[in-house]
């Protein structure tokens, strides 16, 4: 049974003002997410992302639809008997969110004195934290005093703070540098790793995803548009949102403007090999154009790796006899996906 | 200045007066003004309990009495303090009124500063399972203190204002003092000490309260 199961959700606003009529936020999502997953969850801002992960920890209630986290209706359940759910819940933000009132410390041990731990434990829980982030010698610093990435830091150690099946993580690196967020994510992967913690990631930057999501759904004006196994979802993006969100960072088949250039450039044939499946290699392509005696050129595209296995998009030029061409293309075909674009 | 060193046991007898109206007044209307502001603040739209109907009467109230000058305040609330405090005139009806107007006052302020609070710390707060009341009194009073330190220095000196109109309703203090025996005297120097004992109270509470906010807000 999935940790969290959203059906059918929707989840409508009041208009701002009279007359306007009232958006759905939400509009018919379903979401399974198993036990150990790190789930992504990618759109642009406004696409309802934000309000889908606020359900899990019911800061926000469904208009219509349930959603269920470890076996518990969260939605049902009235503000008072939400305590232990959110307790089971951690969650980073992307403002951080720290109480600048109080130090590292006196973050991290907030939820401590919320779940009524004693003193005694809440040390060495505490302790223990501080370690794992990397935050020993700031410990009695208060949030202003520290840099974003260490915010983010205690923002982590906060919400793990009771030992959480789950962390939902609201753009939890759209803050930081890319150095720094390389750390957080590092950091998050290990948490996932050495704690077996459900993690659900909100992003809007695809690298996110492909540094440690093992699952991912893409949203757009409040609907799922495709979700599935992060490897598919880069190699063979289907919906439209996918295939702009793969191309920023994947270079795959050259647009057209891209095709054009290429063209004025090289007189012969101009052929894309795609290796989807993350088994073959490159290699059998190149040896097959040699041994036929076709010349051949790279002119775009790129081999890519998500979780441990390759994909990509090689588009080159090809000089040569035209049905010597033909029966290499042909032999190839049976390793890799073949399309003349020119 | 002859007069004024006669007047002198007077002159002392008023700052004490006028030490023990303000701070009572503050005392209470401190209390009352934190309460009610807090009660604006989180029933308005979206806050931790929200309450549209409690959030309308409460800004309706504070609305209302809110703008009336003091010194028709002071006239206006006279019957009642008769019932609450078992007098109309003297220093006791006086600290009633001002205590009224401070609660007033300070409810605004409190609920002012108290929205300058982040919306995402009060979600992290309420993210690992805090209820209403704990957060205010955990996060929201904490978070927001520095600011509420400044809001009651100001007020302070508002209400120390206030208390000058005592000769009014028949209360004492350095504003009845300055006008008693300085102005209707025809004696400047008299009006001036009072003034400058006045300035004096009031630059060492704004000192004071200067340096508790910045304390805090270091941090």
């Amino acid at each position: 049974m999935p940790i969290i199961q959203i059906t059918d959700v929707t989840k409508t606003f009041p208009p701002r003002s009279k007359g306007e009529a009232a958006a759905p936020a939400l509009d018919g999502v379903s979401l399974d997410v198993q036990k150990g997953d790190v789930f992504g969850i990618i759109g642009y801002s406004g696409a309802g992302k934000s309000t889908l992960v606020r359900l899990i920890n019911a800061l926000e209630k469904p208009t219509t639809g349930s959603v269920v986290v470890g076996g518990v209706e969260v939605s049902a359940l009235s503000e008072s008997r939400l305590k232990k759910v959110r307790l089971g819940i951690g969650m980073v933000f992307q403002q951080f969110n720290l109480f600048t009132s109080r130090t590292v410390w006196g973050n991290i041990e907030y939820p401590l004195n919320v779940a009524g731990m004693p003193k005694a434990e809440q040390h060495v829980r505490i302790s223990e934290l501080l370690h794992f982030v990397g935050l020993v010698d700031q410990a009695h610093a208060y949030p202003d005093q520290l840099s974003g990435g260490q915010k983010q830091r205690v923002g982590i150690a906060r919400a793990l703070a009771t030992s959480p099946d789950i962390l939902l993580a609201d753009e939890a690196t759209s803050a930081l540098d890319p150095e720094t967020t390389r750390e957080v994510l590092a950091l998050l992967k290990r948490v996932n790793e050495e704690f077996g913690t459900t993690i659900v990631v909100i992003t809007h930057e695809m690298e996110v995803i492909r540094s440690i999501a093992n699952r991912v759904a893409v949203m757009e004006k409040g609907r799922i548009v495709e979700s599935g196994d992060v490897f598919d979802i880069f190699s063979a993006p289907q919906a439209e949102a996918t295939k702009r969100f793969v191309s920023t960072i994947v270079t795959s088949v050259p647009d057209p403007v891209a095709l054009d250039a290429l063209r004025a450039r090289h007189p012969g044939r101009i052929v894309t090999f795609s290796f989807a499946d993350g088994s073959t290699s490159q290699s059998g392509v190149f040896l097959t154009l040699g041994d036929a005696g076709i010349g051949f050129e790279l002119v775009y595209g790129g081999i890519n790796e998500v979780q441990a296995r390759t994909f990509g998009h090689l588009t080159l030029a090809l000089t040569g006899d035209d049905a010597a061409i033909d029966a290499a293309l042909q032999r190839i075909a049976g390793v890799a996906t073949v399309t003349e674009v020119a | 200045m002859e007069r004024l060193i006669e007047l002198l046991p007077n002159l002392w007898e008023s700052v004490g007066e006028t030490l023990y109206i303000v701070g009572i007044a503050m005392l209470v209307g401190g209390l009352l003004g934190l309460l009610l502001g807090l009660g604006l603040y989180v029933s308005r739209k979206g806050s931790i309990l929200e309450n549209r109907w409690v959030f309308g009467i409460l800004n309706f109230v504070v609305n209302t009495f809110r703008p009336i000058p003091f010194i028709i305040f002071i006239a206006a609330v006279q019957p009642l303090a008769r019932v609450v405090v078992g007098t109309g005139i003297g220093n006791n009806a006086l600290i009633f009124g001002l205590a009224l107007a401070a609660t007033f006052a300070i409810s605004r302020i409190v609920e002012q500063n108290l929205l300058t609070v982040q919306p995402g710390v009060i979600e992290a707060a309420r993210s690992v399972g805090a209820g209403p009341f704990y957060i205010i009194a955990t996060i929201l009073l904490p978070e927001a203190l520095g600011p509420l330190i400044l809001g009651y220095t100001f007020i302070f000196v508002a209400v120390t204002d206030m208390s000058a109109v005592a000769g009014l309703i028949g209360g004492g203090g350095l504003g009845n003092f300055a006008i008693q025996y300085g102005y209707r005297l025809f004696n400047p120097t008299v009006t001036w000490a009072a003034v400058i004992i006045i300035i004096v109270l009031i630059q060492l509470v704004q000192l004071l309260g200067n340096f508790l906010a910045r304390r805090v807000m270091r941090r």
